[in-house]
C-alpha cells in the first residue's frame, strides 16, 4: 500500500488539516513496480512482435478511448452509451483537416480533442438530469443523431463510404507513416502514455478524490459543500476531449474514417472494454481493450463468423464470476497470495 | 397522407407490443434489460422455421412465438437475472449485452445473416382501398387489431385482477409490497416471462414489416429504449402513447422529410427527455 | 501402361525440379489475400464469392505456371477499418502477392492505398462503384460497374413506353452511381423523373419510401439496393399494390438477386432488370458452371457476385500463365490489360485504359420456369464499356 507517511513537522492549524490528504495523495502518486513493468511492455512488443504492430496500434488507440470513458464511468459514475459520439467527432475533425491539406498530426490531435471537448461540455448539462436510464438514452440519442447527421452530410463526410484522400504529414516533419505501421505504433503508444500520465495526475489530485466521493455518494458530497454538478461537468468534458483525441489518433494512424466510429457498436465496444478490464482502476480500460482486441483477433481467426458468441459468454461469466473485471481478478489473486504468505509467516513465526 | 398516418399507427402498435415487456420489467425490477430484443428475435425465428420449414400455418405459429420466449424468459430470470437485481447497473448492462452478443451469434450460425422472408396467409396480403389516397395494408390492419386486443387484455389484467394489483403494488413500492406478503419473486418471474413472451409474439408479427435478421436486438434496441424512456414505466398507457408517437413520427419523417429521416425521432426523443426526464407518463419509482 | 508413363513423368519432373536453381521464384507458393465480408449483412456476397473461388481452384487445380496458389481468406465483417488492416497485414506479414475480394465500395476504397504502396495487384471481385479503379493503378475489376448495369435498363424503359419514373436507391456510392446513371440516360432518352428518394444503408425501412413512390404515380419504380435487400423491397412493392396500380418495377439486377430470387414469391414475377449475369443464361459454359456450383454448394444458386469471384481467379490464372508465374505488380498489370476470355456470363475483356471490365449486358424478366423463379434473358447488348455508354 505504500510507505507510511512521515510525520509532518507541526505548523499552524490550517496546514495540519490538509497534511493527511496531501500525504495520502503523494503516497498514491508514487509508481508501483508493476506499473513500471506494464509500461515497458509496449517497448518490448516493438522488438518482439514486429508483425503485430498494426494490431497493437489499434490496441493503443482503443485503450486511450477506454481510458477516457473510464474517467467518466469509473471515476465520475456516469454510464454513457454514446461515448463514440466524441470519438467519432474527433476522428472526423482530424480527417477533414488532413483531407483539406492540414495534415500535421499533432495539431490534428489537438483540434480533434477540442471539438469533442466542446461537444462534451455542451451536452454535459443534458446528461446531469434524470435517472440512469434517462442518461443512457440521452447519451445514446446524441450519438445516434451525430451519426445520422454524418450520414446525411455526404458532401462533407463522404457518408457511408467514408472520408477519402486523408494524407497525414510526417510527425514533427521527420517520421512518415510507413506501410509496416512502425511509425503509427510508436506515435499511438507515445500519445497513450502521455494521456495516461495526465489522467493519473488528475485522479491522484484533490479533484480526483472529490470525483470518487461523488461517485460513491453524491448526496453526502453535496452536503459537504462540493459543487457536484461543476465537478461532473469538468469530468465529462475532459472525458469527451480525450475520446476525441483517441478518434483523431485512429484517423491519423489508419488514414481513413467512416461512419462506424460514430456507431452504437463502438460505444458498446468501449463500454465493454472498460468493464472487462475493471472500471475505476486506471489500467482497466487499457487492459480491457487489449484483451478484447486480442480475443477478437485470435477467435475470428479460428472461426471467422462466430467469435461474438464466445465473447458474449465470456462477459456473462465475467459478471457472475469476476466482478471488477480483469484487474479486479488480478487484485484478488494478489490479495489471496499475500494472505497465504501472511498466514504461512504467522504459522511459522509461532 | 392518411396512409402514412395509418402506417405510422400500425408501426407504433407493433413497437408497443415489442417494448411493453421491457417497460414492465424495468418498472418492477429496475433492471434495464438490453437483451429484450433477443426474445423478440427468438419468437421471430421460431415462426420462420415453423412456417417455412415445417409448413405450420401462421396462426398456429403465434402461440408458440409467445410461449417459447416466455419460458426462456422465466428460466433465464430465475437463473441469472434475479441474481443481478441489486448489482451495479454496469454489471447489469454488461450481462445483458453479453446475452445479446451470444444470441446474435447463435441466430447468425443457425439461420444465416440474411433477412428472413415469410409468406403470410393469402387473405392477409395486399391492401384495402378505402378511398383515393388512402389504402390500408391488410396485414397492418390485422396487426393493429391484434395489438389492440392485447393492449385491452393487458389493461384488464393490470387493473381488474388480483395479479395486476399485486404487480402495480410491487412497481410502486417493492419493499412495502414484500412486507404485505406479496410473493415478489414469483411476481418477477411471471412478469418477466410474460414480457418476454409478448416480445416474442411481436417479433413473429413483425417479420413482415421490420426485417428479421440476426442483428435485430441491437437494431431495435434504440426504439425499445425510446418507448420506455419516453413512455415511463409502470403503466400501459404511457408506453402505448410513446410508441404511437414514435411510430407516426418515424414513418412521417421518412415520407415527408426523407433527407433527414431517422434524425427526427432521435431529436424528438432527446428533446422529450430534456423536458421531462422521467418520461411523459412515468412516475419516479421507489424501490 | 499408364503407371509407366506416370513414373517417367514423375522422374522427369523430379530431375527438372532438381536442375532448377534453388532461388527460382516460381517455386514458392503464391498467396492470394481474399478479403470479404463473411459475417454481417453482406455475408451472402462473401459466401457466393468464396464458393466460386473454391470451385475454380477445384476444377482447375491449384498449380499455375509452376506455382501453388494459396488463398488466404479474411473476414472484414463489412468494416473498412478492418479491411485496411487485413490488407496491410496480408501484404507485410503473410507476403501475399495478390489482394482480391472487396465486397463493398468503402472496403475497396480503404484497401486501395495499401495496394499502391506495396505495388500489389488488387482484384475487385464484388464492388461496383465506377470510380474504384481510379483509386490505385494496381486495381483490376472483374465484377461489374453500376453504370454498366444501369444504362441498359434506362434505355430499354425509355423505348418501351415508360415515361415517368420514381427512383429509389440505397444511400451509398453504388446507389448514387446507379441513380445518377439512370437519371442521365433516362432523361436523355426522353423520360421524366417524377421523384427520388435515398434509403439509409443501415436499418433500411422501405415502407414509407415505396408508399411515396406510389403516391407520385409513375409508370415505373426504379430500384437499387445492396445485394440481398431485394426481398424487403419486393415485399413492400407487393404489399402496397404497386403492380395493381400499374407501376412496373425496374432496375439493375441487384434487386432480383439469384441468391434469394426463388424465395421472393410471386411478387417478383414481371420485374424487368438489366445485369451482367443471370443464372439462367443459356450458354454451355454457364450450364456447366451452375451445375457444378449447385453440386458443390447444395441449396445455393450462383449469382452475379459469384461470377466476379470465378472470373477473378480466371484472371489470376491466365495472367500467371502469361507472366510465367510472376505476380509482380507492374508485370501483372501489363499482362492483364486487354485480356479477354469466355466467362459463364459471356465474353469479358479487361479494358487496357481503365483496368475495368467490358462485358455483355442482358435485359431480363423474372419468370417462373419449372416451378422456380429465374431471370430470363430476352435482350442482349454486347461489350458494354464500364461507363455504361454504349
Amino acid at each position: 500500500m505504500g510507505s507510511i507517511p512521515k510525520a509532518a513537522p507541526a505548523t499552524d492549524s490550517g496546514d495540519i488539516k490538509f497534511k493527511a490528504e496531501a500525504e495520502y495523495l503523494r503516497a498514491k502518486a508514487s509508481w508501483r513496480p508493476y506499473e513500471l513493468v506494464f509500461w515497458l511492455l509496449p517497448i518490448a512488443a516493438y522488438f518482439l512482435l514486429p508483425k503485430q504492430l498494426v494490431l497493437l496500434s489499434r490496441v493503443a488507440v482503443m485503450g486511450l478511448f477506454a481510458l477516457s470513458l473510464d474517467l467518466i464511468l469509473g471515476y465520475a459514475g456516469i454510464i454513457s452509451l454514446g461515448h463514440a459520439a466524441f470519438f467519432g467527432l474527433g476522428g472526423y475533425t482530424a480527417g477533414l483537416l488532413a483531407q483539406h491539406g492540414f495534415g500535421e498530426p499533432i495539431s490534428g490531435l489537438v483540434m480533434g480533442a477540442l471539438a469533442a471537448g466542446i461537444l462534451g461540455f455542451a451536452t454535459s448539462f443534458l446528461v446531469m438530469r434524470g435517472s440512469d436510464l434517462t442518461r443512457l438514452m440521452v447519451t445514446l440519442g446524441i450519438c445516434l443523431m451525430l451519426m445520422e447527421a454524418a450520414n446525411k452530410m455526404r458532401w462533407l463526410t463522404g457518408g457511408a463510404d467514408g472520408l477519402q484522400g486523408i494524407a497525414v504529414s510526417p510527425i514533427l516533419g521527420v517520421w512518415t507513416f510507413d506501410l509496416f505501421g512502425r511509425t503509427a505504433y510508436i506515435y499511438s503508444m507515445a500519445v497513450l502514455f502521455l494521456v495516461f500520465l495526465l489522467i493519473r495526475r488528475v485522479i491522484r489530485s484533490p479533484y480526483g478524490l472529490a470525483l470518487r466521493g461523488i461517485k460513491e455518494n453524491q448526496r453526502r458530497m453535496q452536503a459537504l459543500g462540493t459543487p457536484v454538478t461543476r465537478r461532473l461537468v469538468v469530468a465529462y468534458t475532459i472525458g469527451a476531449a480525450l475520446a476525441g483525441l483517441a478518434g483523431a489518433l485512429l484517423t491519423q494512424t489508419t488514414q481513413f474514417v467512416s461512419l462506424d466510429v460514430l456507431s452504437f457498436d463502438k460505444s458498446a465496444e468501449v463500454l465493454l472494454m472498460v468493464t472487462l478490464g475493471g472500471a475505476g482502476t486506471l489500467y482497466g480500460g487499457i487492459i480491457g481493450g487489449l484483451a478484447l482486441i486480442v480475443a477478437q483477433y485470435l477467435l475470428s481467426g479460428i472461426s471467422p463468423e462466430y467469435w461474438q458468441f464466445w465473447v458474449g459468454i465470456a462477459f456473462i461469466a465475467l459478471v457472475f464470476l469476476a466482478r471488477g473485471g480483469l484487474v479486479g481478478l488480478a487484485q484478488k489473486g494478489v490479495a489471496a497470495l499475500s494472505r497465504g504468505r501472511g498466514a504461512r509467516a504467522a504459522s511459522q513465526g509461532g | 397522407m392518411l396512409t402514412v398516418l395509418f402506417d405510422g399507427i400500425a408501426s407504433g402498435a407493433l413497437l408497443f407490443l415489442l417494448a411493453i415487456g421491457l417497460s414492465i420489467t424495468l418498472g418492477i425490477m429496475n433492471f434495464t434489460n438490453l437483451a429484450h430484443g433477443a426474445f423478440a428475435m427468438l419468437g421471430g425465428y421460431l415462426t420462420v422455421v415453423m412456417l417455412n420449414r415445417w409448413g405450420i400455418s401462421f396462426f398456429y405459429c403465434l402461440p408458440v412465438a409467445f410461449l417459447a420466449p416466455a419460458l426462456a424468459g422465466v428460466i433465464l430470470e430465475r437463473a441469472f437475472y434475479s441474481r443481478l437485481y441489486d448489482a451495479d447497473p454496469l454489471d447489469q448492462v454488461l450481462f445483458t449485452i453479453g446475452l445479446v452478443f451470444a444470441s446474435i451469434a447463435t441466430a447468425s450460425y443457425l439461420m444465416g445473416a440474411q433477412h428472413q422472408i415469410i409468406q403470410v396467409p393469402h387473405f392477409l396480403q395486399g391492401q384495402i382501398h378505402v378511398f383515393s389516397g388512402f389504402d390500408m395494408g391488410t396485414y397492418r390492419l390485422f396487426l393493429l387489431a391484434f395489438c389492440g386486443v392485447i393492449t385491452l387484455l393487458l389493461h384488464l389484467v393490470l387493473m381488474r385482477t388480483r395479479f395486476g394489483s399485486r404487480l402495480r403494488a410491487a412497481v410502486d413500492n417493492g419493499r412495502i409490497a414484500r412486507g404485505l406478503g406479496i410473493n415478489v419473486n414469483r411476481l418477477f418471474a411471471v412478469t418477466f416471462g410474460v414480457g418476454s413472451g409478448l416480445a416474442g409474439l411481436a417479433g413473429a408479427l413483425g417479420i413482415e414489416i421490420l426485417n428479421l435478421d440476426p442483428v435485430f436486438p441491437v437494431k431495435f434496441l434504440v426504439y425499445f429504449l425510446i418507448v420506455v424512456a419516453v413512455g415511463g414505466t409502470g403503466t400501459v398507457g404511457g408506453p402505448l402513447a410513446a410508441a404511437l408517437i414514435l411510430g407516426i413520427f418515424d414513418v412521417a419523417g421518412k415520407y415527408y422529410v426523407s433527407q433527414i429521416g431517422a434524425f427526427v425521432i432521435y431529436a424528438v426523443m432527446v428533446a422529450m427527455l430534456i423536458w421531462r426526464p422521467q418520461g411523459l407518463f412515468g412516475k419516479k419509482a421507489v424501490r | 501402361m499408364i503407371a509407366r508413363i506416370s513414373l517417367i513423368a514423375l522422374v522427369v519432373a523430379v530431375v527438372f525440379g532438381a536442375c532448377m536453381p534453388a532461388t527460382v521464384f516460381a517455386q514458392t507458393p503464391l498467396k492470394v489475400g481474399l478479403i470479404l465480408p463473411m459475417t454481417g449483412p453482406m455475408a451472402s456476397t462473401g459466401k457466393q464469392v468464396v464458393a466460386a473461388v473454391k470451385l475454380y481452384v477445384a476444377e482447375h487445380g491449384d498449380v499455375v505456371a509452376g506455382r501453388k496458389i494459396e488463398v488466404l481468406l479474411r473476414d472484414d465483417a463489412n468494416a473498412a477499418e478492418t479491411t485496411k488492416r487485413y490488407a496491410q497485414e496480408l501484404v507485410t506479414n503473410d507476403h501475399a502477392e495478390i489482394l482480391a475480394g472487396f465486397g463493398l465500395t468503402p472496403l475497396a476504397f480503404a484497401a486501395a492505398p495499401i495496394a499502391t504502396a506495396a505495388k500489389v495487384p488488387m482484384i475487385i471481385m464484388s464492388a461496383g462503384t465506377f470510380v474504384i479503379p481510379q483509386k490505385s493503378p494496381y486495381i483490376i475489376r472483374t465484377s461489374f460497374t453500376l453504370p454498366q448495369n444501369t444504362a441498359p435498363i434506362a434505355v430499354w424503359a425509355a423505348k418501351h413506353g415508360i415515361k415517368k419514373v420514381f427512383t429509389l436507391v440505397a444511400d451509398y456510392a453504388p446507389g448514387i452511381d446507379s441513380e445518377t446513371t439512370f437519371k442521365a440516360v433516362f432523361t436523355a432518352n426522353g423520360g421524366q423523373i417524377v421523384g427520388e428518394a435515398r434509403v439509409p444503408v443501415q436499418n433500411p425501412d422501405y415502407a414509407p419510401f415505396v408508399q411515396k413512390a406510389k403516391d407520385s404515380k409513375p409508370d415505373a419504380l426504379f430500384i437499387f439496393v445492396p445485394s440481398g435487400e431485394g426481398a424487403a423491397v419486393m415485399k413492400q412493392y407487393a404489399e402496397r399494390g404497386l403492380a395493381k396500380a400499374g407501376i412496373k418495377l425496374i432496375g439493375p439486377g441487384d434487386v432480383t438477386d439469384d441468391d434469394i430470387l426463388d424465395s421472393m414469391g410471386d411478387a417478383a414475377i414481371g420485374t424487368i432488370t438489366s445485369m451482367d449475369y443471370s443464372a439462367a443464361h443459356a450458354s454451355p459454359e454457364n450450364k456447366a458452371y451452375v451445375a457444378a456450383f449447385e453440386k458443390a454448394n447444395p441449396g445455393m444458386r450462383p449469382n452475379f457476385m459469384s461470377v466476379g469471384g470465378w472470373d477473378g481467379m480466371a484472371l489470376i490464372y491466365e495472367v500467371l500463365k502469361k507472366t510465367n508465374g510472376s505476380a509482380e505488380g507492374d508485370k501483372f498489370l501489363a499482362a492483364a490489360k486487354g485480356l479477354s476470355w469466355m466467362s459463364p456470363r459471356g465474353k469479358i475483356t479487361i479494358d487496357p485504359n481503365t483496368r475495368d471490365i467490358i462485358q455483355d449486358e442482358y435485359i431480363r424478366e423474372v419468370k417462373r420456369v419449372n416451378g422456380h423463379l429465374w431471370n430470363v434473358e430476352f435482350d442482349h447488348l454486347p461489350a458494354v464499356p464500364p461507363d455504361g455508354k454504349f
